[in-house]
């Protein structure tokens, strides 16, 4: 919790465009920050899960217990706020 | 884990092995889960943790203790549980063996259930020395996301193994569906020969894979597209399957396609290698 000096520290911007582009190279698509993916069949529960491992390898964290759910993947922003969250870059500045 | 309401036994780490263990796992119903390759075991426990969380993300784990799982390469210790569930390859003679050997390994009491995707139950029921013990049971894939099954009643399959399988899937919290018996019966009948039109369409170059997907997803409302699925199936498995209904159908459109063979081949496998009609960099091997 308070190991903020050897934590990575992200800002917003650099994680949008990582879970941007790693989404348009899976999908073939480009999103909007706002779009929610599982909408109309957009990805599949499969995919999903391949998107949690992503994030857990991209940003060095473990996404368990309660944040480990669907309405923290929907869009690119509610990823962001977790990994902000997650690695502690969120508090403090 | 103490006074289990049900105690599975599973047969086969494969795709559908491991997804079953998940889903009962998951329902806090403790599972022995016996493979014969041991390289499959020793990555076994690894895919359900995966698998495990994928449920969770899903929203499809209720809020229970996790089953414990036992992973062994024979029916040792599983006298006493309830169902053995059957999930090895596509391939009769193969089956026929595996199913033997758990008849021997359990008692009367315990319920034999087939995953099989073609086989029909009657011609597997027919090798066993009690063939009332042997009931179908089509879980899908992944199994811990879809309630639904499809269960066969064979011919024989006695009252007593319906009333038990009954039990172990209202542990499981799977809705049954229950139909005849035949090869494929009706999911595998009519999906199956699906996809092998829709991998014909691809290797005769009218449309791309993603593109087929696309028409059936967004005009026809299937909710993966047949190549997709395909992938998620397996197509070494698709490919086995096939055979099997077109060996006891004799439709032409059940033999699999070349672009299939050619697929199974190379060694792409689908989602569950990370190559087949789409590549997945993110699966976990
Ligand atoms: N893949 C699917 O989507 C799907 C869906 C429904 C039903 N099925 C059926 O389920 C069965 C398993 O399919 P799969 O896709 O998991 O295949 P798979 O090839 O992924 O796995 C089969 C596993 O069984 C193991 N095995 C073989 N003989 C064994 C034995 N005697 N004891 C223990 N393990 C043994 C193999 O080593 C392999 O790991 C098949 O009958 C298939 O048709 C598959």
């Amino acid at each position: 919790m308070s190991e903020s000096t050897t934590e990575r520290r992200f800002v917003a911007e650099d994680v949008e465009t990582e879970l941007k582009q790693f989404l348009e190279k899976s999908t073939k698509t480009s999103w909007e920050s706002d779009t929610d993916l599982f909408a109309d069949g957009g990805v599949s529960s499969m995919f999903a899960m391949e998107l949690v491992v992503h994030i857990e390898r991209s940003f060095g964290l473990a996404i368990e217990g309660p944040d480990l759910r669907i309405d923290n993947f929907r869009t690119v922003n509610d990823m962001t706020a977790l990994v902000l969250r997650l690695t502690g870059s969120d508090a403090g500045e | 884990m103490e006074d289990p309401a049900a105690r599975l036994a599973v047969l086969g780490a494969g795709v559908m092995g491991v997804s079953i263990t998940t889903l009962a796992l998951g329902q806090g119903v403790p599972v022995l889960l016996v493979e014969t390759d041991p390289q499959k075991r020793a990555g076994a426990r690894a895919r359900i943790d995966h698998e495990l969380r994928t449920a969770q993300l899903m929203g499809a784990r209720p809020d229970v203790p996790q089953g414990h799982l036992t992973i062994s390469d024979s029916l040792v210790e599983a006298h006493d549980v309830d169902a053995v569930i059957e999930a090895v390859t596509e391939d009769a003679e193969l089956k026929s063996k595996a199913l033997a050997d758990a008849a021997a390994a359990t008692g009367a009491g315990t319920a034999l259930v087939t995953n099989t995707s073609s086989i029909p139950v009657d011609e597997l029921a027919s090798r066993l020395p009690h063939p009332e013990r042997l009931v179908g049971v089509h879980f899908m894939n992944p199994s811990y996301l879809i309630r639904t099954v499809e269960v066969i009643r064979g011919a024989r399959t006695g009252e007593q193994t319906v009333e038990a399988v009954g039990r172990v899937l209202a542990a499981l919290d799977r809705r049954p569906v229950f139909v005849g018996d035949g090869p494929g019966f009706v999911t595998s009948r009519v999906l199956h020969r699906m996809i092998n039109d829709a991998a014909r369409v691809v290797q005769e170059g009218r449309a791309t894979a993603e593109d087929v997907d696309t028409l059936m997803q967004d005009c026809l409302g299937h909710r993966t597209g047949p190549l997709r699925t395909a992938d998620l199936i397996g197509l070494d498995n698709l490919v086995d399957s096939l055979w099997v209904l077109h060996r006891r159908t004799g439709d032409e459109g059940c033999r699999p396609c070349d672009l299939l063979l050619q697929k199974v081949r190379d060694g792409e496998h689908g989602r569950k290698n990370g190559r087949g009609f789409y590549t997945y960099p993110g699966a976990v091997a």
